[in-house]
């Protein structure tokens, strides 16, 4: 009787903690959760350790027991940061220059991806292969005859050097904004696009009527994810949109968050801030180059998860 | 003869409607020539030269292969920089898959939160960008304050090359940059897992299978093809990245003044660089790339072996045929007479 009695309890506990087939045991969930939360706070790490250190004056940094909460809300890091980063100019233009592209991205490579997925031309293969590779290729094997090209056009510094590759289906990532349309409209059935013939649409008609109403979850993707690509971009934003050059007018955050330092400096030296460099008001200015996009991320956090499963990029 | 001339004229409004498919490709031919193949191309020819550019002319001196010289021999930097990269690719990547895997696969079971934890976990693709990483990195918010990077670097420096146990040494002391680079990884794994067919795994568990033993047999082998695509992204996105320090060294040797550098200089370099990444990328396609399974290899012999059957038949085939018309043709000249049926024998 006694030992029936052990024996079902210690079965009880182990069901209790390695679960059945039908539900997940409590263990099982303890390691999980806790490995979700572990990891979870890691990746939330920096941007707390940024978000407390923007808000701390220079005394709650060298007070060694301010550690992660100010004493009070110093919001003069942030005025000293945008000013210096110039926010609301470096922000529209930042919104321009990932916005335009970014239409002609998803144009383009939509024309494109029907090409490849609708029609069975010579050559197709070849074409494809050329689209890996020029996925794979660095952009930097290419980037100085693109810059001499640029600056024969005369284009050097405005917001045509990104647009004009993007109208040619070559902006940035576009073989896999190709791809992903590529891999969406092969999975419309055919049928849909020959009845439309057989009603006496043309080619361009079915693809606008018929083709890029139905595309819609790729295109939120595509529009997403360039969207952030092209602000997060500041290597090819400094050397083409820049120019590289003082004078032009064209800049975006990510850039001014890169020559923060200096152009911090130089302002201080004319005795335009309040404060010093240091680490709080460099936090700040991070702070504020994230802060749009995290904005949109919070406010279509929806579209973002679900943007890849509707794609169907995984569709194979 | 009807049918025949039916069939091409099929075909050839076939055709012509796939001809139509150019006009949708158009610009896409028209951007790679321009913005992909004719500068490679030209790249390719800058490198041999030293590129002077002066407010009159742009001059071009042939060197030879001594851009190459140079940046090996005289810039100690760069090789450096470029094995460092190499080991910190090698090592990161799989790292990073097998994170964005284990990450897919808890945010995929059964669990409560679903949506918040998803928030977290693809923040990172918002916020990943050169400098906002470089600016994180450098006030020191990217790595845990308990690890203590240099012993470990140490330790392992007694038997490896001291730019691979550096490596793995960044590597512990960067491990929040690396996870946070596995945002997009995540994400396609995620779904790749979420179109796994859960009928399968059904069959499996009434066949007594454990999960561990699911996760080997069904999970693995159904999105091997997404553990390649995400290899190859992370590769490329790690190239193209601002933080890694050799596209920064092209940039400014490409701007740089002095007199040995320039274009020419650069652009040996870039070529360099990419031939390396291209390896990289090669290198985990033969590491990841899809193995055909026993099923498909037996399915593939058995269909090479019905085709060489029939080539067979085919061969005996037309070997009757010919011998027919030979029979025939001897009989017409009469050399053989044989039996029709009347007369003698």
């Amino acid at each position: 009787m006694e030992t029936i009695k052990a024996r079902l309890t210690r079965e009880k506990i182990h069901r209790f903690i390695f679960g059945t087939r039908e539900k997940q045991g409590f263990g099982k969930q303890l390691i999980v959760y806790g490995l979700l939360i572990c990891i979870g706070f890691v990746y939330l790490y920096p941007m707390l350790y940024m978000i407390s250190t923007s808000f701390m004056s220079r005394d709650d940094l060298l007070d060694t027991s301010v550690k992660w909460l100010p004493n009070h809300l110093y919001v003069q890091n942030y005025i000293d940061a945008a000013r210096s980063m110039n926010f609301v100019p470096s922000f529209l233009k930042g919104i321009l220059i990932a916005a335009l592209p970014t239409l002609c991205n998803v144009l383009i490579c939509m024309m494109v991806g029907y090409g490849f997925a609708r029609y069975d031309f010579k050559g197709k293969k070849i074409m494809m292969g050329i689209l890996l590779f020029s996925y794979i290729l660095p952009s930097q094997v290419t980037m100085i005859p693109t810059y001499v090209l640029y600056n024969n056009l005369g284009i050097l510094g405005t917001i045509l050097t990104f647009v004009l590759p993007a109208l040619f289906g070559n902006g940035l990532n576009a073989p896999i904004f190709i791809l992903i349309f590529y891999q969406f409209f092969r999975q419309i059935p055919k049928v849909l696009t020959e009845a439309a013939a057989i009603d006496g649409a043309g080619h361009f008609k079915t693809f606008f009527r018929i083709a890029v109403p139905s595309a819609i979850p790729a295109i939120v993707t595509v529009v997403l994810f360039s969207f952030v690509w092209y602000w997060n971009e500041s290597y090819l934003t400094e050397l083409y949109v820049q120019g590289l050059s003082t004078k032009s007018i064209w800049t975006n955050l990510v850039v001014q968050l890169k020559n923060f330092d200096s152009s911090f400096e130089t302002r201080a030296s004319v005795g335009d801030t309040a404060t010093s460099l240091n680490e709080s008001v460099r936090m700040a200015a991070t702070t504020i180059s994230i802060l749009p996009l995290l904005i949109m991320y919070l406010i279509l956090q929806k579209q973002f998860v679900e943007s890849i499963d509707r794609a169907g990029i995984t569709g194979e | 003869m009807a049918e025949k001339l039916r069939r091409k004229k099929k075909k050839s409004l076939q055709e012509r409607e796939d001809r139509m498919g150019y006009l949708f490709v158009l610009p896409w031919i028209i951007g790679v020539l321009l913005f992909v193949l004719i500068p490679l191309g030209q790249s390719f020819y800058y490198m041999w030269f030293n590129i002077r550019i002066t407010p009159l002319e742009t001059k071009f001196i042939p060197v030879g292969t001594g851009n190459f010289t140079q940046i090996w021999l005289e810039n100690p930097e760069f090789p450096q920089q470029l094995v460092t990269y190499i080991w910190q690719t090698i090592v990161e990547v799989p790292i990073i898959v097998v994170f964005a895997l284990l990450i897919a696969m808890m945010l995929n079971g059964k669990i409560k939160a679903k949506g918040f934890f998803r928030l977290i976990f693809f923040l990172p693709v918002i916020i990943v960008s050169g400098p906002v990483m470089n600016m994180l990195v450098s006030e020191g918010a990217s790595n845990i304050p308990a690890m203590n990077t240099q012993v470990v670097i140490n330790a392992m420096d007694t038997f490896l090359p001291y730019s691979v146990a550096r490596s793995i040494g960044d590597l512990f002391g960067n491990m929040i940059m690396i996870l946070w680079y596995s945002g997009v990884q995540i994400l396609i794994f995620l779904s790749a897992l979420q179109k796994v067919d859960p009928s399968l795994y059904e069959a499996a568990k009434m066949d007594g299978g454990s999960g561990w033993e699911c996760f080997w047999k069904i999970t693995l082998p159904t999105i091997k093809n997404f553990i390649l695509l995400n290899a190859v992204y992370t590769v490329i996105f790690m190239s193209g990245n601002e933080q890694n320090s050799l596209i920064v060294m092209i940039k400014n040797a490409m701007f740089s003044g002095t007199k040995e550098k320039g274009y020419g200089y650069a652009s040996a370099m870039a070529w360099m660089y990419a031939i390396v990444v291209t390896l990289i990328v090669l290198l985990f396609f033969l590491l990841l790339g899809s193995k055909k399974d026993v099923y498909d290899r037996i399915a593939a012999k058995r269909r090479r072996a019905l085709k060489k059957e029939e080539r067979n038949l085919e061969k005996v085939r037309r070997r009757n045929a010919r011998n027919v018309r030979r029979l025939e043709k001897a009989r017409k000249s009469s050399r053989y007479k044989t039996y029709d049926g009347h007369g003698d024998y």
